[in-house]
């Protein structure tokens, strides 16, 4: 019975099923050779609403009553509008407003939902329906006039005879879209390369770090050990671009014992007396790395958790981030106050096609 | 599609009156029938569908709660429309809620919170919107596991397949549009990730991000873009789509299980006029009710709490909604350290593997009912639903795409399973990455053994009947247990279903065996090769005597 269609010809024999209009390849379908018989519907059972006169007239009245809580719910919506404001900017009241509302609207809702079912369940005639089936496909009748049709068409445009009439318009069809891809480079600027934007943050020489939110300058004797701040740029907050330089100049500052941190060759100096300053901005997708595990000296990253290990100048101990945070160079000024000795000495934040650490 | 009437067996009572006894109402309700007829010729629609069947079970429900959801985000959608304003210029909260008076954020955000706190019903309004979304696609990804588990989506259904494919990505699209329009905390570092996802992409990402976001990240562009995506373009497609799903519903006619009376040939069921509308229609308004009381008693996407987006701050816990989270998830499984930086570009492999394995799930999906109908080179029309256990592999590749697709959904909590668990982050992390490979595996192996071993079980009872429980000792002291055997209608049940074999190799008209061929016979030996077959009338017979 082992049928492999490959030419289709081979399986026109399948019609075993009395009532068929089969003629498709089955497949590797067993077709049986005998099969057992549809028994057909079993008897129809009827419901306690069909035979007992008592049992439908209580659930006429049980539907008929969950459409009047319907109306009612609507009617207590609307008073509930009207009786429970919010206007004050009480979050008490505007809790009893929402609830009121809702319970109204719900109550209209599920009035009007188990009615409409428990109708129908219990009192519409409930004797099994048949439609039948007709294979999806057109007739061949259909099928040969449509094949007709198409032949005329092109019989009287031609469309396959003038070959470079139909070429020309194929041509002419494709490449009238394209204006439309064009325009969208308008989304956006014009005069910008994003490449050179990213690799510059708002830090520069000279800079102070500030707190963020507020922009007050901090001075290193402010940083306890064990400390950690959110930091910003001086100047920041009265930038035009606010977010846009925020999202790449956040930084965390934190301060540690000297003797804990491993710096290497050509970044001595970069750090204060143990207070070093990270980019806050996660080398993976750009999100900030906002937890500080003060123990550990683990920065983690929220989103993806990205670990970096700020004793090792940030590089990533866990997680799916690859790159240590960039390290901003810092020192103090003549009043005591941190300092950016420069930018960011690579690009920040997630890794980019363009970026080379070159 | 079909002209032929349907031959209703329902005796349906006769509603004609003499015209004497009409009264006024009826007299009414006629000329204004003929009114709209004689105008749009809608007794042809009315005859031809008034009284089509739809069969009945729960599970073609699931379907109608995605199309009523969506419903519910069009009407409360359009009702937000009026009052949210979707622009990014910096405005000073002073509304109603104290907290944030006095915050510099964004007027969609203002916005926003003024619809939740100045408008009467807006945070009722809002809430709703919210849970149907997410009702809309838990329903989507529900209905396509009752699609494919019961093999619906066979011949004639394919296009219909991905038809509903298209309409699951529309909705999440829909969904992650509207997530990020208030411009809060939590939908701002969702923006974020995407950005960073986008710039990850090699050649392109730096220019697409730029694009999107009108050039650096966030920009002020984004809101407003997303509006019109959200509320325009989006919907328009996802109608359109919609409208099309439901016209092959119509031309195809629903599928049935198999049962007594239920043939391929036929539909059983009850009548759109007056019974499949009256449920279906009350159906609507419970699943109306039910999104409306989530939404009046549970508080969904507090934005309040989570204040303006910024870049800097960000709380911790952070999760997306979850219908995002099982592409979270791919990035955080992600093993550390696969980024290169080779001919001075980088390569971010950490965000191009989980996008390319993202990409390869979601088109698995949408291919499957092609490669199964490959494998089985079954032309015929399937209008019968298979039950799970009778496509033991089918069954069991489903099993594992859940559990990959789980262990994916899992990982964008992992750090809030290590915070409530005392687990380290990072055993979580190692736990989930085994899960993401030996799940599918062990659910693959475990579930075809349980669907051959149901197979076993249905072939028993077909033939031997089932256990009635009553234990009568044989006068020879021996113990046994009586079998009953199963009514006709019982056994069809159980002997009424498809049965393939594995595809034999023969070589073609050139005396060739092709390599595609080779391929072809061993995904059917991987498919068909454990197959129980369904019980012969034969084999009742011999068994009788047994």
């Amino acid at each position: 019975m082992a049928h492999d269609d490959l030419s289709g010809k081979d399986i026109t024999a399948v019609s075993s099923a009395g009532v068929s209009h089969e003629t498709a390849a089955p497949g590797t379908a067993v077709i049986p050779s005998e099969t057992f018989e549809n028994p057909g519907f079993p008897a129809h059972r009827p419901r306690v609403t069909d035979t007992d006169p008592k049992a439908e007239k209580k659930a006429e009245r049980q539907v008929y009553t969950f459409f009047y809580l319907s109306i009612v719910g609507s009617i207590f919506a609307i008073a509930s509008y009207m009786a429970f404001p919010i206007e004050d900017g009480d979050t008490g009241a505007l809790r009893l407003h929402t609830m009121m509302l809702g319970i109204g609207i719900v109550l209209a809702l599920f009035g009007l939902g188990f009615g409409a079912v428990h109708w129908s369940k219990s009192l519409m005639a409930n004797h099994e329906g048949i439609d039948q089936r007709h294979p999806v496909r057109g007739s061949e009748e259909t099928r040969a006039r449509a094949v007709e049709i198409f032949k005329q068409a092109n019989e009287e445009s031609g469309f396959g005879r003038r070959t470079l009439v139909r070429n020309t318009l194929l041509g002419a069809l494709v490449a009238f879209p394209l204006p439309a891809v064009v325009l969208f480079r308008g989304w956006g600027p014009q005069n910008e390369n994003p490449v050179e934007m990213l690799e510059h943050t708002f830090w520069k020489k000279g800079a102070r770090l500030t707190l963020d939110p507020s922009g007050l300058p901090i001075k290193a004797s402010d940083v306890t050990l064990g400390s950690a701040f959110h930091v910003i740029p001086e100047g920041l907050n009265e930038s035009e671009h606010r977010l846009e330089e925020k999202a790449k100049a956040a930084v965390l500052l934190m301060r540690l014992d000297p003797s804990k941190l491993k710096e290497s060759a050509e970044r001595t100096g970069w750090s204060y007396d143990g207070i070093v300053a990270y980019s806050k901005i996660c080398t993976h997708v750009g999100c900030p790395v906002a937890l500080y595990e003060q123990q550990t000296h683990h920065l983690l990253c929220p989103c993806h958790q990205s670990t970096f290990d700020v004793t090792e100048e940030c590089k990533v101990i866990f997680g799916p981030a690859k790159r240590a945070l960039p390290q901003l160079p810092i020192a103090v000024d003549g009043e005591g106050y941190l300092i950016a000795q420069s930018d960011f000495h690579e690009p920040v934040g997630p890794s980019f096609w363009e970026r080379s650490s070159s | 599609m079909s002209t032929v009437t349907t031959p209703d067996t329902a005796p349906a009572p006769a509603p004609t009156q003499t015209s004497s006894q009409r009264s006024s109402t009826s007299r009414f309700t006629e000329a204004a029938a003929n009114y709209i007829d004689e105008r749009t010729s809608i007794s042809g629609v009315v005859k031809e569908f008034g009284r089509k069947i739809f069969p009945d079970h729960w599970s073609f429900m699931l379907g109608e709660v995605a199309l009523y959801s969506f419903v519910v985000i069009l009407l409360t959608g359009t009702f937000l429309t009026f009052f949210f304003q979707a622009s990014m210029a910096e405005v000073v909260y002073n509304g109603s809620y104290v907290p944030l008076k006095g915050v510099e954020m964004s007027t969609a955000m203002s916005s926003t919170l003024n619809i939740s706190f100045d408008v009467r019903g807006g945070l009722l309004i809002r809430q709703i919107h919210h849970w149907a979304a997410l009702t809309f696609i838990a329903a989507i990804g529900i209905h396509m596991l009752r699609i494919y588990f019961t093999g619906a989506f066979r011949k004639p259904r394919e296009l219909n397949w991905v038809i509903g494919f298209i309409l699951f990505i529309l909705a999440l699209a829909e969904g992650f549009t509207g997530y990020s329009l208030p411009d809060d905390l939590l939908s701002g570092n969702g923006l974020r990730i995407i950005d960073g996802l986008i710039k990850g992409l090699p050649v392109v990402g730096t220019w697409i991000s730029f694009l999107l976001f009108g050039g650096e990240f966030p920009g002020t562009d984004i809101v407003g873009r997303l509006y019109s995506l959200h509320i325009l373009l989006l919907p328009a497609i996802l109608a359109v789509m919609l409208a099309l799903h439901l016209v092959f519903v119509v031309v195809h006619k629903h599928t049935q299980w198999s049962g007594p009376g239920q043939t391929k040939d036929n539909v059983v069921g009850s009548p759109i006029l007056p019974m499949f509308a009256a449920k279906a229609g009350g159906f609507f308004f419970i699943v109306f009710g039910v999104i409306a009381l989530m939404g009046t008693f549970f508080t969904i996407n507090p934005i309040w709490n989570y204040g303006p987006y910024d870049p800097s701050p960000v709380s911790a816990g952070t999760q997306p909604d979850w219908y995002i989270g099982f592409a979270d998830g791919a990035l955080r499984l992600i093993p550390p350290g696969l980024e290169f930086e080779l001919w001075d570009r980088t390569w971010s492999f950490n965000i191009i593997i989980p996008v390319l394995i993202l990409t390869g799930l979601i088109v698995a999906v949408l291919v499957y009912p092609f490669i199964e109908a490959w494998i089985t080179g079954d032309k015929r029309e399937h209008h019968l639903l298979d039950r799970p256990r009778n496509a033991p592999t089918r069954t069991a590749i489903g099993v594992a795409g859940v559990l990959f697709y789980a262990a994916l959904w899992g990982a964008a909590s992992s750090d809030l399973i290590a915070t409530h668990f005392q687990l380290s982050i990072e055993g979580v992390i190692h736990v989930n990455q085994a899960l993401l490979i030996l799940g599918p595996i062990v659910g693959y192996l475990v579930t075809k053994r349980v669907c051959l071993a149901l197979q076993k079980k249905d072939r028993e009872i077909a033939l031997h009947g089932f256990e009635s429980g009553r234990i009568v000792r044989l006068p020879g002291g021996e113990y046994i247990e009586v079998h009953q055997p199963v009514d006709e209608y019982e056994r069809w049940k159980l002997v009424d279903y498809n049965d393939y074999q594995p595809l034999m190799i023969r070589p073609n008209a050139q005396g060739k065996i092709t390599s595609v061929q080779r391929l072809r016979a061993g995904m059917s030996r991987w498919f068909f090769e454990d197959r129980i077959a369904p019980v012969s009338p034969k084999e009742i017979e011999r068994g009788g005597h047994h």
